[in-house]
This record gives C-alpha cells, structure tokens and sequence, in this order.
C-alpha cells in the first residue's frame, strides 16, 4: 500500500472509526454542540458536562467519515478530566499539529495518540475532516449558548 | 435506449474509438500522485478538447473587444464570431430561431431568471411549482425563494427505490394550480434519464408549462427542444465540454418574449431616458451587460465540435462503459449501487458498507482516480435513500474499460487500507 495512505490511516484511526469509544448521548449534558460539514455530511452531536471549570464527561453521537469520527472518539478520550485552559491548548497543538504537520524537532510521543493524526496535512481536503469535532468542543466551551457548528 | 429522448436512432452505430479521441483532451496525459490521471467526475464538470482551447486562445488573440457597440473592425467582428456561437448552439438544441437562445453564466442562473421572470408574473398565492425528488439544488432553492415570495407552495414527484420518477404520482400532483414544471432531464446524482416527453405532453395538455434542467443530458448528445416541446431548456457550457461561466437558456421564444426583463443595464434596452426605458429584442433583453465573450465563443466551438461526432457510435460505447462498470464494481463485495434506473446515462454512485464516501475519494485519489462524493447538490435524494452521501463515478465519451478496471481496483484497495 502506499505510504501516504498508510500514514492517514493509521490502526488507531482504523480502531476508533469501527469501534468509537464515548459513542453516546449523554443525559443531562451541560452543553450540548451540533457539528455539521456540510460538503462531505459529517454530522455529530457533542456533549460536555463541566464541573468547576473540568470536563467531568464528553461524549458525542452522529456519522461521517474515517478521519472525523476518529477525531471525536480520540479527543474524548484524552479530554475527560481536563481543565476548560488544559483543553484549549490541546486544541491548539491538534490544529498545529494537522495544518502544520509533526515539526522536525518535535517528539510524536509528545502528542500521544494524537500523534496519529500527523498524515493528516498531507490531505489539505481532510483536514476539516480531523479539526471539526475540536473546534465544537472548543465552542462548547467557550459559548454556553453556541449550537451548531460549520465548517463552512 | 429505446425511444429514447437522448438517441438519435436514424444511423447506424459505427465503432467508436475512445482512445483515439482521448488526445484532443491535453488534460488526460496529466499524471496525479505519479499515476496516470482516471477521470471519472464528468457530471461535476468534463474536460475541454483542443478546438475549445484554440477558440477562447484565439478569441483574446486576435478579436478581443466589446460586441454590439463598436463601429470598429474587432468588434464588428467579435460580434459576429458571439452570434455565431448562439447559432451553434441553436443547432445542438434545434431551437427555431437564435433569438431563443439566451447566454447566461450556466444552470444555476438560467433557472433563476425562470424562476425570478416567470414566477414574479405567473404566480399567485395557492399556486404550486411542481418540481422532482431528484432535482439538484439549483433547481430546487430557485424555485423556493420564488414561491416564498408570491406565497405559492412547492410540489415535488417522489421516486421509487431504483431512483425513477413516480409517475402514478405525476398524474396526481399535477393538478390546475400547478403554473409550472421544472424537472432535470438527467439526474446528477442518480444518472436517472428522465421520461420528459410524457412529461412534456402531460403538463402540456393542462396548458401548464415546463423547464427542463439539461445540464447531465447534453453531454451525452445533442437533444432537439422542438421535438420535445419543452417551454424551457437549461445548460452548462463547462459540463459539455466547454469553458466555465457560460450557459444558456432556451426559452420558447412566444413565452420567453413574454416574460419581463431580469436584470437591467446595458444592452438590454432599446433606448433610456429617465421617464422610461423600452427593452430591447429578444435574447438581448436578458442579456444585460458586457456579456461573456469568450466563454461564448469557446462553448460554440464545443458545441460545434460535438456536433461532429458520432453519437450513434457514442452512445454504444457509453451503454457499454456503463454496463460494464455496473457489473465490474458489483463484485466487489460490500457495493451498494443508488440508483439504477431503467435508462441510465453512466453514472455510478454508490456506497461500500459503512466506510464513509469521503474515505473512498481520498484512496481513489492517491491512485489517481478522481471521482466525486458528497451529497452532488441533491441532498433530497440522500435524504430519500437514508445515506449521507454516496462515492460518484460519472463517465463521458472518453473514458475507457481500461479506466472501470482502475476503479474497480481503486474500490477493492479502499477495503484493504480500511481493513472492511
Ligand atoms: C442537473 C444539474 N442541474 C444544475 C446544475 C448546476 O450547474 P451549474 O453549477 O453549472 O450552474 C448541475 C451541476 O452540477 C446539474 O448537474
């Protein structure tokens, strides 16, 4: 198989697209943020519960592609029991890390499994794709009020 | 295709020679991601063959100017090489006269000025637009916005599993307070051919009249509106082989002469003084502006390049191509086909179990196979068969088995890197 291919879809993405791990509505959500790429369909719902400024819960439901659900699964993995300010700056090294691409001097272990999203600023088209269930949950956080998000 | 509006019947198939014809299209010799580049998103847009290229190149070479204005040489002569492309054009559609023909930025827009001319003076509060579940956006949203504004509703045919207008249906919703039909030709998303001459005849014979979205249908061979009787006729330049930002309208010139203008400005008036404006002639009086000269041009020299070919021989290559890639990319497992109509121009779209068709175009991609996915502008028609979207694979004249081949294979590579 090609090398690009194989550097997108990497086992961790291929494992979280078929089993989403936080694939559920959660009740008594605190805020609750719908993602929409209207180009390609994806389209999730995400919840966050918030206790004192840490993320008690995050779950999110919906359907899309390979990279954005594997996106969501990932992120709410690594986001329960983080703070609003710890998330933002995961937030920031993800775009970095996806637009940008793993700098020469960066270690991939620093990213942890995000690090399996380092082939995604090979695929410009997909990066939308790897960026929209973060930038929900970033507006989740920061607007009490804010309900759907698009990528356009 | 049997009494089919797309044929023409009369001669007899020669053999069609897609290889050949392959090098007056420069872009196919292009490699993507060191692979030879496989063009299957025709429906999106098709490329453009020499003579197309030579007519725009020409044009602001040689004759670039302002048409209908000058007194000079090069725009005496711009202005006759633009009417002589409405006159190709005219000919592609056998339209009776030129001054049916009206050149307009593509689709979208000739169906707005229906929608904005025809609608803001034929409709009225209860009535209806009858349009299809398989329409694109830009026969639907027009249509929408018109009907919001004079309070008249919207109708739409529904569709069967295999992606056919329900014609039982037609009959019922096509009641007296329909003023207008607007259906497409061909679908986009689905390659259904749509049966537009019961259609026609039907609306027709309760005086109501119909447009039809040409778009998907005049790239597979020229039509003849009179022969259709349709009231109006809608196309792209850039999905027949011509350049982008150049359309056409046709309109039945005792209708269209009785609509009132679509935008104002210059050239579409008789003379203007600040009392009052007289509109000039047909087609000139929806043409407001300096027109897209050279887009005009090259559209003609497409058109006119087409109208060369052999359509009968065409048309047995592509019912070949289609029915081959239809049974090829049925063994691959997992491949649900949408839409497979009983007349069909070649159009693929399809899911692969539960991998996403976004998933399936970037692997396509990386092996140099361009195809579309994504809802093709007709999310009705997702909606209608509960999927988001769908892989499309849409071919012209020029692709080849040897092309199907590679996407069959691209398709069987897409389980392998997503481990279905
Ligand atoms: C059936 C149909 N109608 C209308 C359109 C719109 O055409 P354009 O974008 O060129 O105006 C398209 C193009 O995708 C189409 O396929």
């Amino acid at each position: 198989m090609r090398d690009d291919l194989r550097s997108l879809y990497q086992e961790i993405i291929l494992d979280h697209n078929k089993n989403p791990r936080n694939f559920r509505v959660l009740e008594g959500a605190d805020r609750v943020v719908e993602a929409y790429n209207p180009l390609c369909g994806d389209h999730y719902t995400i919840y966050l519960s918030l206790e004192q400024g840490v993320i008690r819960e995050i779950t999110f439901q919906g359907s899309g592609c390979a990279i954005s659900k594997s996106s969501a699964s990932v992120m709410s993995t690594m986001l329960k029991g983080k703070t609003r300010q710890e998330a933002e700056e995961w937030f920031r090294r993800f775009h970095h890390l996806v637009t940008e691409g793993l700098g020469a001097d960066e270690d991939p272990e620093s990213y942890g499994k995000l690090a399996a999203f380092s082939g995604v600023n090979e695929f410009p088209a997909r990066v939308k794709c790897a960026i929209l269930a973060w930038h929900t949950m970033k507006s989740a956080l920061q607007d009490p009020a804010a309900s759907t998000i698009s990528t356009e | 295709m049997p009494a089919n509006t797309l044929s023409n019947e009369q001669t007899v198939a020669g053999v069609f020679d897609a290889e050949a014809i392959r090098e007056e299209f420069p872009i196919l010799e292009r490699r993507v991601h060191g692979r030879p580049l496989v063009y299957l998103d025709n429906a999106a847009t098709t490329q453009k063959p020499l003579p197309v290229l030579r007519a725009e190149d020409s044009y602001y070479r040689t004759l670039n100017s302002n048409v209908h204005r000058g007194v000079h040489r090069l725009s005496e002569e711009a202005t006759e090489a633009y009417e002589a492309s409405r006159e190709s054009v005219r000919r592609y559609l056998n339209a009776a006269s030129t001054q049916e023909i009206v050149f307009v930025r593509g689709t979208t827009e000739a169906i707005n000025l229906v929608a904005a001319t025809f609608g803001r003076t034929h409709l009225a509060p209860g009535d209806v637009v009858l349009i299809s579940g398989l329409e694109h956006h830009s026969n639907i949203v027009p249509w929408q916005m018109v009907c919001a504004e004079r309070g008249a509703t919207l109708s739409v045919i529904p569709i069967d599993d295999r992606g056919q207008l329900r014609m039982d249906e037609f009959g019922r919703l096509l009641t007296d307070r329909v003023k207008i039909v607007a259906v497409n030709h061909v679908s986009n998303a689905l390659g259904t051919v749509n049966p537009v001459r019961e259609i026609v005849a039907k609306a027709h014979a309760r005086s109501i009249p119909v447009l039809l979205d040409g778009a998907q249908a005049l790239p597979h061979g020229p039509v003849d509106v009179r022969e259709l009787e349709c009231d109006f006729y809608a196309f792209s330049g850039h999905k027949v082989f011509g350049p982008t930002g150049i359309g056409v309208l046709y309109g039945r010139s005792a209708l269209l002469g009785s609509l009132p203008p679509y935008q104002g400005g210059g050239d579409m008036i008789r003379s203007v003084t600040f009392e009052k404006t007289v509109y000039n002639d047909l087609p000139y009086r929806f043409e407001a502006g300096t027109p897209n000269i050279a887009g005009s041009i090259g559209l003609g020299a497409a058109l006119d390049y087409l109208w060369k070919l052999d359509w009968p021989g065409i048309r047995a290559h592509e019912r070949d191509l289609l029915s081959y890639a239809t049974e090829q990319i049925s063994t691959v497992p997992g491949i649900r086909l949408i839409g497979t109509a009983e007349e069909k121009v070649g159009v693929l779209s399809f899911v692969l179990q539960d991998v996403h068709p976004h998933d399936i175009g970037t692997i396509l991609d990386q092996e140099g196979i361009a195809i579309r996915t994504g809802h093709h502008c007709a999310q009705p028609v997702m909606i209608r068969f509960g999927i988001p979207a769908t892989a499309r694979a849409s071919f012209a004249f020029y692709n080849t088995k040897a092309e199907v081949d590679a996407l069959v294979e691209g398709v069987r590579r897409v389980r392998e890197v997503m481990g279905v």
